[in-house]
């Protein structure tokens, strides 16, 4: 049992149905619930539910604050190399793109987690393109040892791997994994992946569960918002990690809800999501499992993340390069994975959450004390 | 009430309200509303203590006479809470312990039988141990015996602001426990503590309901009298709650 036999008690064309017949009576009545099933969850999720976005998130901040109180957990990503197998219509790593390609040598990643840990930041995710060739799992755990007295935590955001793979790493100190499903929608998935092993749907969909299994501590679920329509892309995503907070009890689950900017290559997103919808999309989260962390990257703008502080988003990045290479040189050739929208440093993003009464929090935890 | 002191491992205090630095808006609120209660011991995780001051310490903000009692959120086993608790020693956080293992990221519930394993090798390192428990007398008993210094049942779900809703199981703990009983968890108003403490509990701990107050520094003086009104009218011996008026005699007048 994984999540691949879970998502198939789910029918794309029920769901529609469904979404295309919540009454306001339906929405109000899910509003009023203390706790909310599935079927509020997707209530939450309709299109006249955006008429109670107000309403949503009242309530959205009270359970965010009463769970995470008034505090913002900052992360940082690193990227250590940009070398990839896939061929995802929207990724500026996309093998067919002609950009230079670079992998860091264990000294230089060494050095960016040095610029890193000047910034403050002792969260850190680390990242690659997927090529096993290039980058195989000795070199992503070698990396993490070079990293591992710099920070507090690392998680890593990479290609999906086998149990014992994850499970490695787990040992070498990785606490969390990050793995976007990108798009739950089959079809979907197949159009915008046209090759490689990225290509392979399944092995894909139950990496978290591999994950959970190999014993991280934190798993980050998500889909890709512009690849398929919203409203069922997001209601899997919530299923997931519903499913993955059952399943694994004692892993901490998040959402990440990372949302298509142009990346190299000009992908023009097929369903366009508004900032209204974004947010219903993380209200509704946010009342379908108010214990979850919700992580909004720095692809969205300044203003925008500044106004989901306190409505849901408990994780923020802050100061990020996208690009290999980045933190420690000043002027690199490098490719971004995608194009971010928010500039600001690790001390800029630190006073604007505390502008908002909240405190930015660098630490909440210690992998030498765990595993 | 001047004697009335609580008296934990080798400590007295005179304040029955211990409190939590998690979840403030900013570290400077601790100190004010540390002032305000008077609470006397805080709760700190040690995960979220930064030994390599890249950023702010939070133990800077905690005054010296409070006392600190690190906890080991982020347990899952024995182990790690016994490793936790090491290392909150050696940092020079003292022999306070508050035992927190969770297995249960969904509601947060202690896992009784992991506390009681990492109970008894702390107490023998002559730690101060405070283990956090779903409230059940048989694990109560066995955690005094394994040299546990106070236990701490949850009134209800940890951050849930609910309230005593495992009363029948405390007072059953209260009644029986000879080290001090402390509610932790769950308490989300001052009248709870008060309900708390006219039970019987030797004191609460508070964290969320006052550091998410609006003004944790009122919040943590409101709890902190609603904590020793508690203790009042436990210590004045309560007039028993009846469901029906009550004359003087009304059966056995005839008596007399």
């Amino acid at each position: 049992m994984s999540f691949y036999d879970e998502i198939k008690n789910y029918n794309a064309n029920d769901i529609d149905t469904y979404l295309s017949n919540v009454t306001n009576a339906d929405i109000e009545e899910s509003l009023s619930k203390r706790k909310i099933k599935p079927s509020d969850f997707l209530n939450l999720l309709s299109e006249p539910a955006g008429e109670y976005l107000e309403q949503m998130a009242q309530k959205a901040q009270q359970l965010t604050v009463q769970n995470f109180g008034h505090t913002i957990n900052l992360f940082i990503p690193l990227y250590i190399s940009d070398y990839c197998t896939n061929e995802c219509i929207y990724c500026g790593f996309n093998k067919t793109n002609k950009i230079h390609r670079q992998k860091l040598t264990l000294e230089e990643i060494e050095k960016e987690g040095k610029a890193i840990a000047q910034t403050g930041m002792r969260h850190l995710l680390l990242l690659t393109g997927e090529a096993r060739d290039v980058t195989p799992i000795d070199y992503i755990e070698s990396a993490v040892n070079i990293l591992k007295p710099h920070f507090a935590s690392i998680s890593i955001e990479m290609f999906p791997m086998d149990t014992d793979e994850y499970r490695r790493l787990k040992l070498a100190g990785v606490d969390g994994l990050t793995l976007f499903q990108e798009a739950y929608d089959k079809a979907v998935y197949k159009k915008v992946h046209l090759s490689g092993k990225k290509a392979d749907y399944h092995y894909r969909i139950e990496a978290p569960d591999r994950g959970a299994a190999a014993g991280f501590r934190m798993i980050s679920v998500g889909a890709l918002f512009g690849l398929a329509e919203v409203r069922k892309e997001a209601f899997f995503t919530g299923i997931h990690a519903k499913y993955i907070a059952d399943t694994y009890l004692d892993t901490e689950i998040s959402f990440s809800m990372p949302r298509i900017n142009p990346a190299e290559g000009g992908y023009i997103p097929d369903y366009p999501i508004s900032d209204k919808t974004f947010v219903q999309c993380m209200m509704a989260y946010r009342l379908f499992l108010p214990r979850a962390g919700i992580t909004i990257s720095t692809r969205e703008k300044a203003e925008f993340r500044n106004n989901l502080i306190g409505i849901g988003a408990t994780k923020l990045s802050a100061g990020v390069k996208t690009d290999v290479g980045g933190y420690a040189r000043r002027e690199t050739n490098a490719t971004p994975q995608f194009e971010i929208s928010d500039h600001r440093s690790v001390d800029e993003m630190a006073e604007a959450i505390r502008a908002r009464g909240y405190q930015p929090v660098y630490k909440d935890w210690q992998m030498e004390m765990f595993g | 009430m001047e004697n009335d002191k609580l008296k934990i491992g080798p400590k007295e205090f005179s304040s029955r309200l211990f409190t939590g630095t998690g979840k403030f808006a900013s570290n400077d609120l601790i100190p004010k509303m540390l002032a305000a209660s008077g609470s006397e011991m805080i709760t700190v995780a040690l995960r979220r203590i930064d030994f390599t001051a890249a950023t702010e310490n939070m133990l800077e903000y905690i005054p010296k006479n409070v006392t600190l009692l690190p906890n080991t959120s982020g347990a899952r086993t024995a182990e790690e809470a016994v490793r936790i608790a090491r290392i909150a020693r050696e940092v020079g956080c003292g022999d306070f312990i508050k035992i927190e293992v969770i297995t249960d990221m969904k509601y947060l519930m202690p896992d009784n039988f992991e506390t009681l394993r990492v109970t008894e090798i702390l107490a023998k390192e002559g730690f101060v141990v405070l283990p956090y428990m779903l409230p059940d007398l048989p694990t109560a008993k066995k955690l005094e015996d394994a040299g546990a210094a106070a236990v701490m049942p949850l009134g209800s779900p940890i951050g849930s602001n609910r309230g005593i809703k495992t009363k029948e199981l405390i007072e059953i703990m209260i009644e029986n426990c000879t080290v001090p009983v402390v509610v932790d968890a769950g308490l989300g108003k001052p009248s709870h503590a008060a309900a708390a403490m006219e039970m019987g509990a030797d004191a609460v701990l508070v964290n969320t309901a006052i550091a998410t107050a609006h003004d944790p520094a009122m919040m943590g003086k409101a709890f902190a009298m609603a904590t020793r009104a508690g203790r009042y009218a436990y210590r004045a011996k309560m007039a028993t709650v009846g469901k029906t008026a009550s004359a003087s005699s009304p059966l056995t007048g005839f008596l007399r």
